[in-house]
């Protein structure tokens, strides 16, 4: 009886924790859209934060696009030459990245490269009463300090994702035109024909704005909201992309069968 | 006032007074909510029952930019760390609440900076970055960060813990000084019982929730309470027994390890 009065006891603590730490999280957003406003005075914040969560992401983006479009090209190769197929190979390569794995692969490499510095920087700062100082001297760290990370990362993302996709693209190009004996301009006119810029690029775009906008809030959250000790800022940081991925890869599924109409 | 965290209780219903242009001193042993106190002084914090009033202003009854406006023109604060902010080198630190709050233009930020960092000692130093300050420095830079809006009121958060005694004696000095010549209220949270004795007008040791003892230095060192006089004195045994409270020693032993 006692074993299962601790139980339920136990279900309902962690129930209680994870519903506060929803309303905490809702809140931080909308004190966070609410402090966007005082960049417009302080630009150089912004700026400065554009560089260090998108610049500094770009190398890893490029990289891994590059390598991205090529294996696709190569895979979509192997299938499409059974079917004498292969001059559709641009079309294979552009829809996937285009659709799905710019967007994608933007969203996780982007959380685990600047979501879990953004986490790590925030709580450091709060665990070495950064934050406390500063709100002690009259500036929110809300405004000075998240404010401006936020929207960095909210304009990097779909920005990083648009490099991801044309990166890719090339890296296809390069592997079908030169490993692969495809004409340059069946490549590309095949491209022309079938990929439709609203159904594919754009919607594309749109859930890059929907990832960066929700691994944002979760990477300045978990940095704000962590125990101020070496083990919180461990699992802060842990939590930022273990729940940015999984909250990709989830809203991508429903955002596809939104955006398809499967 | 009363503040409670979890089922313990901070503080239980305490009554304090500091008064203006005196450095007041709040000692008591460790884990005691010293603290805690401040963040409640500074509105960080909010207590269960009671008031605090700053400057006439009940700290928690104002709006989030009222409180904003109190802090900037009444309260500088020192923390234990420093919480200097490691991106901006000392000088870009001190200047930091003037960018903030005053439209001053640069060359004025800069004189004031490097006034208020003579004032500590340390106007040499303006190019460093905090993290090649050693402790005592960089308290003494967060002190002049402190002190560059001209607060009304200062409050130090254990500001002699962990330094060197060369290091003491330089934030005794300056504690010392900065409260006459500026004529700023000044409270210093501390358990460094002679340093701040030496240099304070009145003093409240606190202990478990309640305010044990307050007066001046000299009453508070002829004290007959039997746990003031320990606390004073440093001594380790007295009402404050040596032991954490635990069963008797054979029985432990005799129990053996625990499945």
């Amino acid at each position: 009886m006692n074993g299962l009065a601790n139980f339920l006891q136990a279900v309902g603590h962690r129930l209680l924790n994870r519903f506060s730490r929803i309303g905490r999280g809702s809140l931080f957003l909308w004190q966070c859209l609410l402090s966007l406003g005082y960049l417009l005075r302080r630009p150089r914040l912004l700026v400065a934060q554009l560089y260090s969560v998108g610049v500094q992401t770009l190398l890893i983006i490029l990289v891994a696009g590059l390598f991205v479009g090529m294996v696709l090209a190569l895979q979509a190769y192997i299938v499409l030459v059974d079917f004498g197929a292969e001059e559709s190979i641009s079309l294979m390569v552009s829809l996937s990245i285009l659709r799905e794995l710019g967007p994608v692969f933007t969203g996780l490499l982007f959380a685990g490269r600047a979501g879990s510095a953004l986490t790590a920087e925030i709580g450091l700062m709060k665990s070495t009463e950064q934050l406390s100082g500063m709100e002690m001297m009259a500036v929110n760290p809300m405004k000075y300090i998240i404010a401006p990370r936020f929207l960095a990362g909210i304009l990097s993302v779909p920005m990083l994702t648009a490099i991801f996709m044309a990166i890719a693209i090339l890296g296809g190009f390069f592997v079908a035109t030169e490993m692969l004996g495809i004409y340059e301009g069946v490549f590309w006119s095949q491209m022309q024909t079938k990929v439709d810029f609203y159904d594919d690029l754009i919607n594309g775009m749109i859930k890059s704005v929907v990832f960066g906008f929700v691994v944002v809030w979760i990477a300045v959250f978990e940095g704000y909201d962590c125990v101020p000790t070496s083990e919180g800022l461990g699992q802060a940081t842990t939590r930022t992309v273990v729940h940015g991925s999984l909250a990709v890869l989830g809203l991508d599924f429903i955002l596809t069968a939104l955006m398809f109409n499967v | 006032m009363s503040f409670s965290r979890g089922e313990r209780m901070i503080f239980d219903n305490i009554d304090m007074d500091i008064v203006r242009g005196k450095v007041t001193a709040i000692m008591g042993p460790s884990g005691t909510g010293k603290t805690t106190l401040l963040k409640l002084i500074g509105g960080q914090l909010r207590p269960d029952a009671g008031t605090i009033h700053v400057d006439g202003e009940n700290v928690h009854q104002l709006s989030q930019s009222a409180l904003y406006k109190l802090r900037q023109r009444t309260m500088g604060m020192l923390f234990q760390s420093g919480a200097l902010l490691t991106d901006l080198s000392v000088f870009d630190n001190v200047a930091f609440p003037l960018r903030e709050h005053t439209a001053l233009p640069e060359s004025a930020i800069h004189h004031l900076v490097l006034l208020k960092l003579e004032a500590v000692g340390l106007r040499g130093a303006r190019d460093l970055m905090p993290a090649e300050l050693s402790g005592g420095m960089a308290r003494r830079v967060a002190l002049a960060r402190a002190i560059a809006l001209d607060p009304e009121m200062i409050m130090y958060d254990e500001p002699f813990t962990g330094q060197d005694p060369i290091s003491m004696g330089v934030l005794v000095k300056l504690i010392h000084d900065m409260n006459h010549a500026l004529g700023l209220t000044s409270v210093v949270v501390s358990h460094d019982v002679d340093e701040t004795a030496s240099i304070s007008d009145y003093i409240y040791v606190i202990s478990n929730g309640k305010v044990v003892q307050n007066g001046t230095p000299v009453d508070i060192k002829q004290s007959s309470s039997p746990w003031v006089r320990q606390f004073m004195g440093g001594l380790a045994d007295g009402p404050v027994p040596f032991h954490f409270p635990a069963q008797p020693l054979m029985d432990d032993l005799l129990q053996g390890v625990k499945r």
